[in-house]
């Protein structure tokens, strides 16, 4: 039968018990504290994450492949270096083939060439391509304009930037129409991308520190020998597996791969940015419990040893309890409260520690704590009160009050 | 039929290699409205008798009824039901909760008793009241005197009307000015029809009791009425 009453006294008694020792109640929750505060930062740097993953998914495009002689994630790279390149006409062959694709698009890129305008430099990843990258990446310039056929096939020295590249060259000047060096090489600046952000602290796959040129121009400049990688997006309402078979079946047959062999290029898509997410949230995840559950394992103990001790101290308020007409019940609740208000205590000191590093995250990763996780991190702190303090309550409630008053 | 009606009652303690046998056949009826002191030196069983009396413990065999009811028969919550119901304890030291107001220490048979924060209350203050400590209802105990606190427990142990008071040495931390004054106290609660038990081992108190009954080796010795029972006139 439940009875309010006796979980109002049950709480009074508890807050009046904690305060009365205030320092061994701090300390006793020291676990609870730790476990708390890797739990709520754990699930707050995941959730910063997952905002990271959908927004740079988002400036990947969507639906879109990437052929290419890599696989971006997992795959056999050993036998990947071993594949023949991915040449412009193998593109060029697609293209003309895949008549379900809305663009293919060949994009040759290099690394880490010095950008320059006038005494300022900084350093990126330089890509050729075609006006079709529009399409395939789904952004346009946000100031200017992207490059187009006429410009393309001329293999014109103009080029199209990225939001850093813009920032770090020009700072308050306008870009468009000026002139910068690509390692030594002049380009007229035709174009600049909107920022785009970084995903998980790497601008790696973001355009921000990047510049685009005509392909002709790019092979011409960088070297025509190299392994390219081709966009390919399906036009709308081309079902996503048919669509994939088609265009796996039709590259085979440009690569001369015989029928029974494997593929000899990767298929990427920006699902890989998934599993990377979801392999690091593993980890985080993994390690995250681990410490956890050790703390709150340690923290649980502690709290049982002073909920031991509690009892032990008031053996004689039990007894007088027990002769006013307490029954076991109203004993075992009222010690039951009171461990689980100690972890909840700690679950609060908990969360003010942690609210304010949640904080620092956020200038990280784009992310605040969920309101999830307070609820959460107070019912785990209430739940592990509540197992540590079952068998010291019991073994109070089960005290034989004749016993318990003659105790000094 | 009695309030208390104990009838060959034996209370025997498995003390591993011995069984000790605190009470070996004790039979006493007490009426409503006595005033009666159990005495005897240490030992002899009093506290055990006190103890059943007080259904903080069940006899080995034999009969304990209480107005009627048999309690050799229930469990340990039936028990504490029957003690919030019918027994009003007071102890010799006093065993008030510390950090608690004189109030909350008197309201405490109410909460078990399920009696809701209102009547609660008032119920407690008039207790508090009544044994003249109106005055004192939002103090703690270390903020009272000796006397006081007793005070306190005993308008704990009347508030929730019990059939019975039993108070174990009530005297017994108290100087003996003090203590006279708790026996004035016991005087009139009993002039107001409440039954007293008092266990003490000092004449001097039993002697303000109207019948004394005192044990040796487990039985009773002797069971016989207080000719002049002692009464202080209030000053």
């Amino acid at each position: 039968m439940f009875r309010f009453y006796e979980f109002k006294e049950g709480f009074r008694i508890a807050l009046v018990a904690i305060y009365a020792n205030k320092m061994r109640s701090v300390l006793t929750t020291l676990g609870i504290v730790i476990g708390i505060v890797v739990v709520t930062l754990m699930a707050t740097v995941i959730e910063g994450m997952g905002t990271a993953l959908d927004k740079s998914i988002s400036s990947l495009g969507t639906d879109v492949y990437y052929l290419s002689k890599w696989d971006w994630f997992g795959g056999e790279w050993w036998k990947a270096r071993n594949r023949r390149d991915v040449t412009v006409e193998q593109a060029e062959e697609l293209r003309e083939k895949l008549a379900i694709a809305e663009a293919v698009v060949p994009v040759a890129s290099t690394w880490q060439k010095t950008f320059k305008y006038r005494n300022r430099s900084v350093k990126g990843n330089v890509n050729g391509t075609v006006p079709d990258y529009e399409v395939t990446s789904g952004v346009v310039p946000a100031e200017g304009r992207f490059f187009n056929l006429y410009e393309s096939n001329a293999g014109r020295p103009v080029c199209i930037i990225g939001h850093d590249v813009a920032r770090n060259l020009f700072e308050r000047e306008d870009p468009i129409g000026k002139t910068i060096k690509i390692a030594g090489y002049s380009y007229r600046v035709i174009g600049v991308f909107e920022k785009e952000g970084d995903f998980l602290g790497t601008s790696m796959f973001s355009k921000d520190t990047q510049a685009f040129l005509p392909l002709e121009n790019f092979l011409k400049v960088f070297g025509s020998n190299r392994s390219i990688d081709i966009h390919v997006k399906m036009r709308e309402g081309v079902p996503k597996e048919d669509g994939k078979e088609e265009m796996i079946g039709i590259f085979r047959s440009v690569r001369r791969v015989p029928a029974g062999e494997e593929n000899d290029f990767g298929i990427n898509t920006q699902d890989f940015l998934k599993e990377v997410f979801d392999s690091v949230v593993g980890t985080i995840g993994i390690v995250g419990f681990l410490i956890t559950s050790l703390s709150l394992l340690v923290g649980g103990v502690g709290i049982m040893n002073i909920m031991f001790v509690s009892v032990k101290e008031r053996t004689k308020e039990i007894g007088t309890r027990k002769a006013l007409g307490a029954k076991r019940r109203s004993i075992l609740i009222q010690f039951l409260i009171e461990a689980a208000t100690i972890c909840m205590i700690g679950g609060l000191i908990g969360l003010a520690v942690s609210f304010p590093l949640s904080l620092i995250i956020n200038e990280i990763l784009p992310s605040s704590m969920p309101l999830w996780v307070v609820v959460l991190s107070l019912s785990i702190s209430i739940a592990v009160g509540l197992v540590s303090g079952i068998v010291p309550a019991f073994t109070a409630a089960r005290m034989n009050p004749v016993d318990a008053l003659r105790y000094e | 039929m009695p309030l208390i009606h104990i009838k060959n009652v034996v209370k025997t303690y498995d003390m591993g290699a011995e069984l000790v046998h605190a009470l070996s056949g004790v039979s006493v009826d007490i009426e409503a409205n006595e005033y009666v002191s159990i005495m005897g030196p240490s030992g002899s069983g009093k506290s055990t008798l006190m103890n059943v009396i007080g259904c903080l413990d069940t006899p080995t065999s034999g009969l304990y009824e209480i107005e009627g009811e048999n309690v050799g028969d229930l469990d340990d919550n039936q028990l504490a039901e029957l003690r919030n119901r019918k027994i009003g304890f007071v102890f010799q030291t006093f065993n008030l909760l510390p950090r608690s107001t004189a109030l909350h220490n008197v309201e405490l048979p109410l909460i078990y008793a399920g009696v809701p924060s209102h009547d609660r209350r008032a119920l407690a203050e008039q207790a508090l009241v009544s044994v003249g400590l109106g005055d004192r209802m939002t103090h703690r105990p270390n903020e009272l005197s000796g006397g006081q606190r007793q005070r306190v427990a005993v308008a704990r142990a009347l508030v929730n009307d019990p059939s019975i008071i039993l108070a174990d040495e009530p005297t017994g931390n108290l100087d003996s000015k003090t203590g006279i004054e708790i026996m004035q106290l016991f005087s009139d609660l009993h002039q107001q029809g409440n039954t007293i038990i008092i266990v003490t081992h000092e004449e001097d108190i039993a002697a303000h009791s109207h019948r004394i009954i005192r044990l040796f080796d487990g039985k009773v010795a002797s069971d016989v009425p207080v000719a002049n029972p002692l009464v202080y006139q209030k000053a």
